[in-house]
């Protein structure tokens, strides 16, 4: 899940006019771009950048459900975080992969973001409080990612889309798994509901600053879209992810934290309030309430899996050594 | 490939037999058998296969895209190595 609308990319290209007006044409006529292609350096870095934040998000994403992993109210419902915490690690995976295809290593990216300097979704600097919040993720913010990355399997870049492709089969699953709970704790008992009642009135402004600044104030949006990285402009996702949640949440009996939110006969569309965007930036920029510690689980771990990743090269190593020493051997 | 950076494997999947292997993505790995591992926990969590091949990613040869139009262009233009510029008669039976 999750790039949110490409913080900070620099789409400018240096090529000259014929170069970029042949690659438009070939976006155009909906040609997917493969890794040996010619293509504009505007388009590796923006590629680069969203795939990055994308990956990254899928990583520092397992954090927040992992920490409710050892307390689910039960072996199903453990089973299924375990198996829902495996799939973001795959999915970090598929995408770091589809980034190197453009030639940047995992090692770089993990770099840049210990670093700060990579950013991830903003939604995961929030934190699980109570079990009712591994519900409202999965319904939520697997929601609202599901709507972003619909669109994206049809991207122009051919292995950020099948990789696309292979997440959003697997992550409809894991919004389902949050809604029933939400739906076992809402019909629950009154504590039960309550917790579900406050998990909603927690997640629902930051699930909606996931789709990004508005479009007026998204800088780098048209040339995503003119590139076809981008189908739909961060306000038409979030339209649409309103539109499809609302009812949903209105099925569990709950309410949502915004009383400016109602349905507009007139546009077809649920209208809803304001997002504080002093709040987005200020979590954008590393002041979210988890910021720190997310990283510092990153970099703990990355230190800490060091002595591991160079154990295994030597032990390749060494095996290798000795599989020519007997082949020597034995010529 | 810099120092210390764990090489990459394509990984290749039959999804039961009766099929060829196909490429599905890729995994890092120090060795052959972490390779496999991997690839396992990464791309058959559902029941997506029945065997695995892992290749070095550094061993596949690939043709050049520059060379695209003289590999491929020819093959386009020989309408006749297809059997429907034949015409035979409907009176004949199906052939």
């Amino acid at each position: 899940m999750y790039s949110q609308g490409l913080i900070g990319a620099k789409t400018d290209s240096a090529e000259d006019q014929a170069f970029l007006d042949a690659f438009q044409k070939r976006i155009d006529a909906e040609e997917k771009i493969e890794p040996n292609d010619p293509m504009p350096e505007g388009y590796r870095r923006t590629l680069v950048r969203q795939i990055g934040q994308h990956a990254h998000s899928e990583i520092v994403g397992m954090l927040p459900e992992g920490n409710w992993i050892t307390r689910a109210p039960s072996l199903r419902r453990k089973a299924a975080l375990l198996a829902k915490v495996q799939d973001e690690g795959g999915h970090g995976l598929y995408l770091y992969s589809a980034a190197e295809t453009l030639g940047v290593s995992r090692e770089e990216m993990t770099e840049e973001l210990l670093a700060g300097k990579a950013k991830y979704s903003s939604i995961f600097n929030y934190p699980t409080l109570t079990w009712a919040d591994i519900g409202a993720i999965g319904w939520l913010v697997d929601g609202a990612a599901i709507m972003n990355q619909i669109p994206l399997c049809r991207c122009s870049y051919g292995p950020y889309a099948r990789a696309m492709i292979r997440v959003c089969k697997e992550e409809s699953f894991h919004q389902r798994q949050g809604y029933e709970i939400m739906m076992t704790l809402a019909n629950g008992t009154p504590e039960q509901k309550e917790m579900a009642q406050d998990a909603l009135n927690r997640w629902w402004w930051p699930s909606l600053m996931m789709f990004g600044p508005h479009d007026s104030d998204s800088q780098h949006g048209d040339q995503s879209m003119r590139w076809k990285i981008k189908r739909f402009t961060n306000d038409e996702l979030r339209q649409q992810f309103v539109d499809s949640t609302v009812p949903q949440g209105e099925f569990l009996g709950l309410t949502f934290p915004d009383p400016n939110l109602k349905w507009n006969e007139e546009r077809g569309h649920y209208d809803f309030g304001e997002i504080d965007w002093d709040e987005f930036w200020r979590v954008v920029k590393g002041g979210g309430p988890m910021n720190k510690e997310r990283l510092a689980a990153r970099q703990k771990a990355w230190d800490e899996g060091a002595w591991v990743r160079e154990a295994a090269l030597a032990h390749a190593e060494k095996r290798k050594a000795r599989a020519e020493a007997a082949k020597m051997a034995a010529e | 490939m810099a120092k210390n950076e764990i090489p990459l494997w394509e990984v290749f999947i039959r999804p039961r037999n009766g099929l060829a292997h196909k490429h599905c993505g890729s995994v890092h790995a120090a060795d052959e058998v972490m390779a496999l591992q991997a690839a396992r926990d990464v791309y058959t969590r559902r029941g997506e296969g029945v065997s695995i091949w892992v290749v070095p990613s550094a061993a596949i040869v690939a043709s050049d895209p520059e060379h695209k139009d003289e590999n491929f262009e020819p093959a386009l233009s020989k309408v006749y190595r297809h059997p429907t510029f034949y015409k035979i008669p409907d009176d004949v039976g199906h052939m």
